[in-house]
């Protein structure tokens, strides 16, 4: 009887545990950025195409995709795209620093509280999602591999900003 | 097994993959987001190759395990 109550109570313990919450997807609607508890100025990202970047500072993938967003950024940013890159980095003044040397010609913001990527659950760094007029994702990328990556945006941006609406 | 036995394994079996199993490894797993010490020097464990070979030098002479750090063929511990 003991180790029967031994495995109820064991049963009602992980039962009352949350679980991890699911990845947002293809198809999904993006988090609200402006009550996503960030800090920084965010753009007005509203009837925008929208690329939202994770990254850290400690992350050297990361580094290698910002000149890369910053050319993507000046070439679209008149056809209606707006970059955010936000930050996961645990000290605002790691993320400071990087921005001050990587100087990004696109918005940075800091997720310190870590309250957007772990309702994002992004699946490794950095992780880029390309949010359509509507706030629904429509392409992600894990990771970022150098001129593939940036070929890859540049040819979903085309298709993303043809699809209409006032930049 | 009597039936109230297999009805109290059940409702565990069925916790555990219901949400306990994604508790439990949301419990234990280092999210991507949350590596930045693992990202730092200091964590790894090649960034000193003199370091490197003396602790190689004390595995082969004193703790008789020549090969266990990726060297081909038995040790005898000699030397």
């Amino acid at each position: 009887m003991v180790t029967l109550r031994r495995i109820l109570a064991l049963a009602a313990a992980l039962s009352l545990c949350r679980a991890a919450p699911a990845q947002v997807a293809l198809g999904d609607p993006f988090p609200a950025l402006p009550s996503a508890g960030l800090s920084g100025s965010l753009p007005d990202t509203s009837g925008k195409v929208v690329l939202v970047d994770f990254w850290a500072s400690w992350c050297a993938p990361c580094k290698a995709s910002f000149p890369a967003y910053s050319r993507i950024q000046a070439d679209y940013a008149a056809k209606g795209l707006v970059i955010v890159a936000v930050s996961v980095d645990d000290s605002p003044a790691a993320f400071a620093a990087f921005v001050t040397k990587m100087r990004p010609g696109f918005a940075t913001v800091h997720d310190g509280s870590h309250k957007l990527v772990a309702q994002v659950q992004v699946p490794t760094m950095p992780t880029s999602y390309l949010i359509d007029r509507t706030g629904k994702v429509r392409f992600m990328h894990a990771g970022f591999r150098g001129s593939e990556t940036e070929r890859e945006i540049r040819k979903e941006l085309d298709q993303l900003l043809a699809a209409g609406g006032s930049p | 097994m009597t039936a109230r036995y297999r009805f109290a394994l059940a409702v565990a079996a069925a916790s555990l993959l219901g949400g306990g199993c994604a508790t439990q490894q949301s419990a234990v797993r280092v999210r991507p987001w949350e590596r930045s010490v693992l990202a730092d020097e200091m964590m790894d464990p090649g960034r000193d190759p003199l370091g490197g070979a003396m602790l190689e030098h004390v595995y082969f002479s004193r703790e008789a395990s020549s090969g266990g750090r990726g060297v081909g063929g038995s040790g005898c511990g000699c030397n």
